[in-house]
Formats: structure tokens, C-alpha cells, sequence
């Protein structure tokens, strides 16, 4: 595979080309991304920083696929996805992708255990599997003790962990998160992000962390600046 | 996802949200219950009325004079209508697979023993009438079985005339007058109560022939046919039709088999029962609504949920699933609750107040219970679809 410049990336797993996403408020357009071209090699670790509505949420939200472009090309791992119908997005989301919320969107009837358990119920895995995968996540991240509590009796913390180890339990190649500490004190915050930088370093998963604490966007290797909808810095260190 | 996993996904739900899911459950209990109990009074007043009219024999025909018109009734429309005789009784009795005849008359007179003397509802019989009629001598016999038009007078008397005109004195062999005529009593009838207000042992029997002058009539009021168990009904009648033809030219005469009646009686009384069943049916859709309503809540309150479920990989299938099973898990146990109370309010019922004209009526409970899940599926089935349109993007942001 060739980028724009010639050079080869290894893998690339998520290329973006020519990517609009527009909506419509009343009479007005407003073009959330504008003409995106975006490529990200397998094992990456990327972070989008940018003003507030520049568009960052919008562009996680595409490479999720919980999100359709209004234009351009899509190509996640060879398949081109802005071709593929509702299930087959659902199913390329419950394999493919991670995503952690700033309001950790944990269902709150459940507990931790059930939480985590869900992407892999709805993949139709059998229970003794589940069992021995929840748990084993749990104690990675440290709530194993937290299994049976509901969300309600976590901290914002424990909840945010909860949330990546339903993210990360169908061992998809790309961890997504936005804002994932915008919810949470310092000291957990920290926590969070390390956990996930090892889940990339460990794991090898391509990581893309949306924020805008620099603090926290510092510490990707390649940083990503965004307004108004387009790109407009790109730095890899 | 696996089926198992559905379902529990669905059951976790409904658990959880036990104050909603519990009066749902009670709106269609309700609704169901109403229907079982309502049809089950339907269904008791059905089976009453049919043992009432099941004292007498169902291998019965009548034969009235006069044609009928479409309504069953007989009307002196016809205007050479021959009257029934006591020959044509006699002729019938003839008829193959005939085995009892009872020419009848009835009207009032008053029986009087000595002083005594009271007023009764008189039937002018044949031997036959006890079989016929379904009715049991108590004491001494019936009238004598002898020619229809040289039988003798004697008479036998209704439990309560016995009592009210002899006390404790022996009837049997007595003399009484009737119309300014002496009979002796041959027997007493066994007592059969009152039936649809008329207290049928208030009675006397005597030859039909006897009664013919009496009232002065030119013929009878009915001739009735017993015939063997074995034969068919409608060949029987036949017979029945072509042997009066013969006997009076043309059909001035109507022939009514205890089948139609039976027949005419069941429709009506299917009537009641459907209408009734329809008034628990509004109570039903009350219920349904109640549902329709609860689901559409469920849908609002969870759209986040849903949008979390969509965006970790579940797809529309799933969540179409879970919100129908939910709805049709609601809807059935409210129709297990609602039809469990109601059998067991009306088996309690038959045992406590057992002449209360209450059964359950166990055709109504099975479709009650199909009706309860269906309801559970059709009111799931709207706001299941809003569910599984949404995108997950919208539904996540309903938080
Ligand atoms: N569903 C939507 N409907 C209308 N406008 C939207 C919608 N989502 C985002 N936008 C607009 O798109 C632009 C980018 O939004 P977003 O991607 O959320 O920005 P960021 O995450 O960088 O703050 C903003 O102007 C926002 O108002
Ligand atoms: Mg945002």
C-alpha cells in the first residue's frame, strides 16, 4: 500500500478519503468534517485535539461506524464500509471496534460483570467463555473486587475502567475514545489513559484518543490538530 | 446472540423495572380474568338451561297443529286446518321406530275430594306420558294403557294436589270430581319441583279423550313422539311427515324435533356467552392499552440503552427480540394470573353456592390466554420497531 507521498504504510487499518459529513439544522448546512483524508497504521497511537465543534467527536463517530459520511471513501482493513448495510456495520462494530465514552454509558441495571459481558453475550458466545474472559479483564483492570456492583455503586473511575473492559473484551483492533477523561478527576484520568496506552502497547491495539487536555494529547505519538471540520496539523514525534 | 441470552436480556428488564412491569402484568389479569368469569356465567346459564330442558328426553318430536311460519311458530294460517285426533294419535304410534305416543291437552280445573277442592293445571295423557315426559309414578300406577278413545276415568295426581286435597289420608282407590265428572285416583307422581316458574306437581292427569270433552275442544294441543335411541332423527320425522300427510291430505301440522330446539336454544345462548365475553373484552383492551402505553415508556426511558446496545454491535434483530419477548412475557403472565383467579374464583364458587349457574368455561381459558399473549406481542410489536430504527448515535444522545 502507497500513501500520497509514495511511501509505504505497513497495515494501515483505517483510511479516510475525501470524507464530508454534513447536517442539516433547519436551513442551514453545517459540514461537521470537510473533506477528511485520514490513514492509521495497525498499533498506532493517535490523539485529535481541536477547538469545541471542530469536528473531533464527528470523525471518531465515523471511524466507529456509528456515524455515515455524506461523502467519501471509508476503508477499514481492506473493506470498503460505506457500502455495507445496518447488520453488516453492527456485526463490523461488535468485531472491530472499542469505543469509550466521557459519560461511560454503562447500562445501570447490569452490574461491572454483566457489563463487560455484554458485547460478547450479543456475539452469541457461550457462557463458560464469557465467564472466563469477563474475569480475566476484571482483574487486569484491577475491579475485579467490583464485579456484582452496579454501576451506581462504582466511582467515575471504576466505571470508566468498566467501560474499557467492554471495549476491549471482543479484542477488537481499535480502541476509540472520546473524552475519556472529561468526566473524571485528575488522578483517575491518569489511570484511564494508562491503562489504555497499555492495552497498545501490550496489545497492539490502534488507539485514537479525542481530548482536549493537552496534557493528555501530548503523550500520542502522532497528534492530530483539527478545525473547523478539517485537519489541519498532523505531527508525529 | 443466543436465544437463552435474549430472553434473560428481557427478563433482566422486566425484573428491573418491577413497579411498572407489575401493574402492566395486572392491567390484561384484569382484562382476562373479566373475560373468564364473564363467560363462564355465560357458560353456567348455558348448561342450567339445557338441564332444565333435558327432563325430558331428547328421541322426542312434537307435532302441533297448523303450519308454521319461519319463526317456528304455528299460526292458523293455513285455512283448512284439520285438528289433531286421537286417531291420529294412534295412527303415529304405528309409525316404525315409534315406541311411545302421548296425545296431549292441557288446561285448568278444579279436583275436588269432599270439601276439599282446588285449582290445577290439568293434562290430558295416554299411559305413555311417564317415559315420554320423563316423569316417575310414586305411588300405585299410571292410567292403564287402553284404546285412545274408550279409555275409562281414572286419574293421577301431582304430589302437591295429593298432599293439599288428602293430607294423611290414603288417595289411592279415592273418588274425586273433575268437571262435574268422577274419576278414581289410580296413582300419585313422584315429586319434579317447579320449572321455569310452574310448580309441576300441582297437577292431574287424566285420558286425554276425558279432557277433549271437558274443555269441549275439536283436538288435541300436541301429539308427542317418543322413538328408539338408534334411529335417526331426521328419517324418523320424515316418517313422521309422510304418515300425516296420508292421514290429512296436505302439511297443516308442524313437526318440532327436540334437536332443533335444542338446536335454536344453544345459538342464543352462544349469544349470550360471545356477548358477554365481548364486554370482558373491553376490559381487555384497557389492558392492552395499558401495555401499548408501558412499552412505548420502556422505549423512551431506554433509547439510551438501546443506542449503547446498537453501538457495541447489537443489531435490529436483537433489539426487536428483547422488546418483543418483554411484551409477550408481560402480556402472558398477566393472562396466567387473570385466568388462574378467575378459574379459581368460579371453582370456588361451584363449591360453595353450587346452585349458582357458574362454570368455567375452559374453551374461553385457553383462548383468553392466546388472546393475553397476542395482545403481548401486537402492543410490543410498535414501540419494539421505534426501538430497533433508531440510529445508535440518536439513541446514545437521549441521556
Ligand atoms: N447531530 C447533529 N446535528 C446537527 N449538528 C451537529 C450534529 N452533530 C454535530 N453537529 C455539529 O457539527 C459540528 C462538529 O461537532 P462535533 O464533532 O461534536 O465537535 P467536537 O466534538 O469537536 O466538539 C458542530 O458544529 C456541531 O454543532
Ligand atoms: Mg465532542
Amino acid at each position: 500500500m502507497t500513501t500520497a507521498s509514495g511511501a509505504t504504510v505497513p497495515g494501515s487499518v483505517i483510511e479516510l478519503s475525501g470524507i464530508d459529513r454534513d447536517f442539516q439544522l433547519g436551513e442551514q448546512v453545517v459540514h461537521a468534517l470537510a473533506g477528511v483524508d485520514l490513514r492509521i497504521a495497525s498499533g498506532e497511537y493517535v490523539s485529535v485535539m481541536g477547538p469545541s465543534g471542530s469536528g473531533k467527536s464527528t470523525l471518531l463517530n465515523v471511524v466507529a461506524l456509528m456515524d455515515r459520511p455524506s461523502r467519501g471513501r471509508y476503508v477499514l482493513r481492506d473493506t470498503d464500509v460505506t457500502a455495507l448495510d445496518d447488520d453488516e456495520l453492527a456485526r463490523a462494530r461488535r468485531e472491530h471496534i472499542g469505543f469509550v465514552f466521557q459519560s461511560f454509558h454503562l447500562v445501570a441495571r447490569m452490574t461491572a460483570f454483566q457489563n463487560v459481558e455484554l458485547p460478547l453475550t450479543l456475539a452469541g458466545i457461550a457462557p463458560a467463555e464469557r465467564r472466563a474472559r469477563v474475569t480475566r479483564a476484571l482483574e487486569e483492570l484491577g475491579i475485579a473486587d467490583r464485579a456484582r456492583h452496579r454501576p451506581d455503586q462504582l466511582s467515575g473511575g471504576q466505571r470508566q475502567r468498566v467501560a474499557i473492559a467492554r471495549a476491549g473484551i471482543m479484542r477488537p483492533e481499535i480502541l476509540l475514545a472520546d473524552e475519556p477523561t472529561g468526566n473524571l478527576d485528575s488522578a483517575s484520568g491518569a489511570q484511564v489513559i494508562d491503562i489504555m496506552e497499555r492495552l497498545n502497547r501490550e496489545q497492539g491495539v490502534t488507539l485514537i484518543v479525542v481530548t482536549h487536555d493537552a496534557a493528555v494529547g501530548e503523550r500520542a505519538r502522532r497528534r492530530i490538530r483539527m478545525h473547523d471540520g478539517r485537519i489541519v496539523a498532523d505531527i508525529s514525534s | 446472540m443466543r436465544t437463552i441470552d435474549l430472553i434473560r436480556f428481557a427478563l433482566g428488564a422486566i425484573v428491573s423495572h418491577r413497579m411498572r412491569s407489575a401493574l402492566t402484568v395486572l392491567g390484561i389479569a384484569v382484562g382476562i380474568g373479566a373475560v373468564v368469569l364473564l363467560t363462564s356465567i355465560g357458560e353456567g346459564v348455558r348448561q342450567f338451561v339445557f338441564a332444565e330442558f333435558n327432563q325430558f328426553g331428547t328421541h322426542i318430536v312434537a307435532i302441533i297443529p297448523g303450519k308454521a311460519n319461519t319463526f317456528g311458530m304455528a299460526g292458523a294460517t293455513v285455512n283448512t286446518t284439520r285438528p289433531l285426533t286421537l286417531d291420529d294419535a294412534a295412527a303415529l304410534a304405528r309409525v316404525p321406530d315409534a315406541i311411545a305416543v302421548v296425545p296431549t291437552i292441557q288446561g285448568n280445573a278444579s279436583v275436588e275430594f269432599g270439601k276439599r277442592q282446588r285449582r290445577v293445571v290439568l293434562f290430558g295423557v295416554s299411559h305413555d306420558m311417564p317415559a315420554v315426559w320423563n316423569m316417575a309414578v310414586r305411588s300405585g300406577r299410571f292410567l292403564p294403557r287402553e284404546d285412545f278413545r274408550g279409555a275409562r276415568a281414572f286419574a293421577v295426581l301431582g304430589s302437591r294436589l295429593r298432599d293439599e286435597l288428602f293430607g294423611d289420608q290414603n288417595a289411592l282407590g279415592a273418588r274425586i270430581r273433575i268437571g262435574g265428572e268422577t274419576y278414581r285416583v289410580l296413582g300419585v307422581m313422584e315429586s319434579k319441583g317447579q320449572m321455569l316458574g310452574f310448580d309441576l306437581d300441582d297437577t292431574v292427569f287424566i285420558p286425554a279423550v276425558k279432557a277433549l270433552a271437558m274443555f269441549d275442544l275439536e283436538g288435541l294441543m300436541e301429539i308427542d313422539l317418543v322413538y328408539r335411541a338408534t334411529t335417526d332423527a331426521n328419517s324418523f320425522r320424515d316418517r313422521v311427515k309422510a304418515a300425516m300427510i296420508a292421514r290429512h291430505g296436505h302439511e297443516d301440522f308442524t313437526i318440532n324435533t327436540q334437536d332443533e330446539m335444542l338446536d335454536v336454544l344453544d345459538t342464543v345462548l352462544n349469544v349470550l356467552t360471545l356477548g358477554v365475553g365481548a364486554l370482558g373484552g373491553i376490559s381487555l383492551l384497557v389492558g392492552a392499552v395499558g401495555i401499548l402505553t408501558i412499552m412505548t415508556i420502556a422505549v423512551t426511558e431506554r433509547t439510551a440503552e438501546i443506542g449503547l446496545l446498537r453501538a457495541i454491535g447489537a443489531r435490529r434483530a436483537h433489539v426487536l427480540g428483547a422488546f418483543l419477548v418483554e411484551a409477550s412475557v408481560l402480556g402472558f403472565a398477566g393472562g396466567l394470573l387473570g385466568s388462574t383467579l378467575a378459574v379459581a374464583l368460579v371453582e370456588f364458587i361451584g363449591v360453595v353456592l353450587p346452585q349458582m349457574p357458574v362454570r368455567t368455561a375452559w374453551e374461553y381459558v385457553g383462548g383468553a390466554l392466546a388472546l393475553a399473549l397476542a395482545i403481548g406481542v401486537a402492543t410490543g410489536i410498535v414501540p419494539a420497531l421505534r426501538a430497533a430504527q433508531l440510529q445508535p448515535l440518536e439513541a446514545l444522545r437521549a441521556e
